[in-house]
């Protein structure tokens, strides 16, 4: 994770972001701070890279890139106003001693953010930022098999805002972010597909973390909490609206490794 | 399923990956069918294991190169990639007026190079020209040998170059209902009234479609000289090619009322006619062009008076018989050409009339896409010009005096 030192608005890359829609970085801070503390609660090792100066969206780790065991695969930013975080990402993981293969060159590929893990699959979503050529090279760099998502829906730009492989069997998806061959998909390869409501999905309810039996998220409807209770889960729900202005909630603040 | 033959512009697509499970493969081909696009399956291998790759390898095509640039965006986004074709090939004109070995010679249908992975039109098209690329402005152009300059990069062999074929018009039932087989048995007065529809729409495009008019003395020896001024007058008519030797009847007709010194009235030979085309040339000459003898009024009907009066380009090139000439007429053959191909611009129905070597040289140098006419006596002249290869051209072996009342008749109407 990434603590917001330098958190702001500066530009607007996705429909979430507006300049005038100010950051509040006390608030934005005891945000991060609570989310940090309860993961680490739950039992989750947690790493930190300090933020660099001038990279205000660094603080979404998860768009750094994939790590997969010792092995770092770094992104490559579709707009000019991230790429320079790519440069700090691969320098820290160098630092702790993985090996960078940089499978997805000279296309845009932006990390755990598009691409997402369920039974022995990667799941890629496509369009508005990762390519999907980037992800087949890079599923291809790790032996995966790859199923490709095109998003429909610029407000659910990257994957993991509008799907979350919740366990083995179930998927969370927001299915007004697909077009019919994305839902078709996720239907026949998802055991348990769950459809999560609009309201719901713009509060950012797929864009959540899973510890054990319990799912980390931004606040969400009482009815979303009984259907994680009826599938033998309990949501911890801690506050990302600080985050949510620029777009992102818990799974974007954190980088799986 | 089929390869889609009459797309105009098309490209190999690879897609690879796991294409059947997402689904890919089905939106890729749902994509091109939603934009009106085709596709013909080349080569397709469908993993067998659950981490094997699939692949497959098709033709897209659209009916215009724009059409095809937007879809082509599209499914790349899907992973599909467009396979490289080669550039064109090129090679300096080793001097003045000489191709380089091996020139890609050109027809006279629209065509297309490949300049740095790009598709560009080529300007100009007509046959027997080799195609000179200017690299640094990514343009190219067909050039004959008189445009040959030393050094001038052309294209040689046949990659890179793609003809697009012509499409027929669903409008063009006359042209599609002819066959380029010159008859004297076609049902003329049926064929002529679809002509005159064929100019009337062309001239109600907008823009409105040039018609060009390559007329022999024929024209005036039968008298039809009045109905192709009339043509000129009312605006039927935008450019008109010649040869000395139908303006010098022309102005004779005028002068004197004889064209070779027949009355064009009673069709009696009359004193000293054979120097009246002589006596109007010198006056012409002596005048210093037939624009001047119209504007001073020496000269007062005719085909030449009525282009000048509406200010309708003409081109008189000239010949080895021609007597005179006329001082407009262009001797250079080479600058008579240039000047041709300058005027050509915008014609999209070219009529000949009663000449067959006008007829020919104004042949070659048209795009294949210009309807033509030819309307001749004599068969064999129609037919050459007919054999052109392209199925817009039409033949009526016919009197052009009668085709020319007709058509004036139609006109009218």
């Amino acid at each position: 994770m990434c603590p917001p030192s330098h958190y702001a608005i500066r530009y607007e890359i996705n429909p979430w972001m507006k300049i005038t829609h100010t950051v509040n970085p006390a608030a934005a801070r005891r945000q991060w701070d609570a989310l940090s503390s309860l993961l680490r609660r739950l039992g989750v090792s947690v790493t930190l890279i300090p933020q660099r100066k001038g990279s205000p969206d660094m603080v979404f780790t998860a768009n750094a890139g994939i790590a997969r065991g010792r092995t770092f695969i770094p992104s490559h930013f579709r707009y000019r106003e991230r790429q320079a975080e790519s440069a700090a990402f691969t320098r820290f993981f160098k630092r702790k001693g993985y090996r960078v293969v940089d499978a997805a060159k000279g296309l845009y590929f932006e990390g755990e953010g598009d691409l997402l893990s369920y039974r022995d699959m990667l799941w890629g979503g496509f369009r508005y930022r990762s390519e999907l050529s980037a992800h087949e090279k890079v599923s291809a760099a790790l032996g995966k098999r790859l199923v490709s998502l095109e998003l429909a829906q610029p407000r659910f730009y990257h994957l993991d805002t509008c799907f979350f492989p919740l366990d083995e069997r179930t998927i969370l998806y927001y299915p007004g972010a697909f077009d019919a061959y994305g839902r078709r998909v996720i239907r026949r390869f998802a055991e348990n597909p769950v459809a999560v409501g609009k309201a719901d999905a713009h509060r950012f309810a797929c864009n959540a973390y899973r510890v054990g039996r319990k799912v980390v998220l931004n606040e969400v409807s009482r009815a979303l909490k009984r259907r994680l209770h009826a599938l033998g889960y309990q949501a911890a729900e801690t506050p990302t609206s600080e985050f949510v202005k620029a777009g992102g909630s818990v799974k974007c603040l954190l980088l799986k490794l | 399923m089929k390869a889609q033959k009459n797309s105009k512009f098309s490209e190999t697509l690879l897609l690879q990956g796991h294409i059947i499970d997402s689904l890919t493969f089905s939106k890729v081909l749902d994509r091109i069918m939603e934009r009106g696009g085709r596709f013909s399956i080349d080569e397709i291998h469908v993993g067998q294991r659950k981490n094997e790759r699939s692949r497959a390898l098709l033709q897209v095509g659209a009916g215009t190169q724009g059409r095809l640039d937007e879809l082509l965006k599209e499914l790349r986004n899907l992973g599909a990639e467009v396979l490289e074709k080669e550039d064109v090939r090129l090679a300096p004109a080793p001097k003045d007026g000489v191709f380089p070995e091996g020139f890609y010679a050109t027809t006279n249908l629209e065509t297309w190079v490949r300049l740095k992975g790009r598709w560009v039109r080529v300007r100009t098209e007509q046959m027997d020209a080799g195609i000179r690329v200017n690299r640094a402005r990514s343009s190219a152009e067909t050039v004959r040998f008189g445009g040959v300059k030393r050094g001038d990069l052309f294209v040689i062999g046949h990659h890179g170059v793609k003809v697009v074929p012509l499409e027929r018009p669903r409008d063009a039932a006359l042209f599609e209902f002819m066959t380029s087989d010159a008859s004297t048995e076609k049902p003329k007065t049926v064929f002529i009234r679809q002509i005159a529809d064929a100019i009337r729409q062309t001239r109600r495009q907008s823009p409105p479609g040039k018609v060009l008019v390559v007329a022999g003395p024929a024209v005036v020896h039968t008298g039809a000289h009045k109905d192709l001024a009339w043509l000129i007058e009312r605006g039927f008519v935008q450019v008109l090619f010649a040869g000395n030797a139908l303006a010098a009847h022309d102005l004779e007709a005028d002068l004197f009322g004889t064209s070779l010194g027949l009355s064009l009235t009673s069709g009696a030979v009359t004193h000293g006619g054979h120097e009246h085309h002589l006596r109007a040339i010198n006056l012409i000459r002596r005048v210093g062009s037939i624009r001047e003898a119209v504007k001073r009024r020496k000269v007062r009907g005719g085909i030449m008076a009525a282009c000048v009066r509406k200010k309708i380009p003409f081109v008189l090139a000239g010949s080895i018989r021609d007597d005179g000439p006329l001082p407009e007429v262009l001797t250079d053959v080479l600058e008579a050409q240039r000047a041709m191909r300058r005027e050509l611009e915008g014609v999209q129905v070219a009529i000949m009339l009663a000449t067959t070597l006008h007829s020919v040289a104004v042949g070659n140098l048209l795009p294949a896409r210009v309807r033509t006419i030819c309307v001749d006596m004599n068969p064999s002249s129609v037919t050459k010009l007919s054999d052109r290869g392209t199925w817009q051209s039409i033949g009526l072996v016919t009197d052009v005096g009668y085709f020319l009342r007709q058509l004036r008749e139609d006109l009218t109407r």
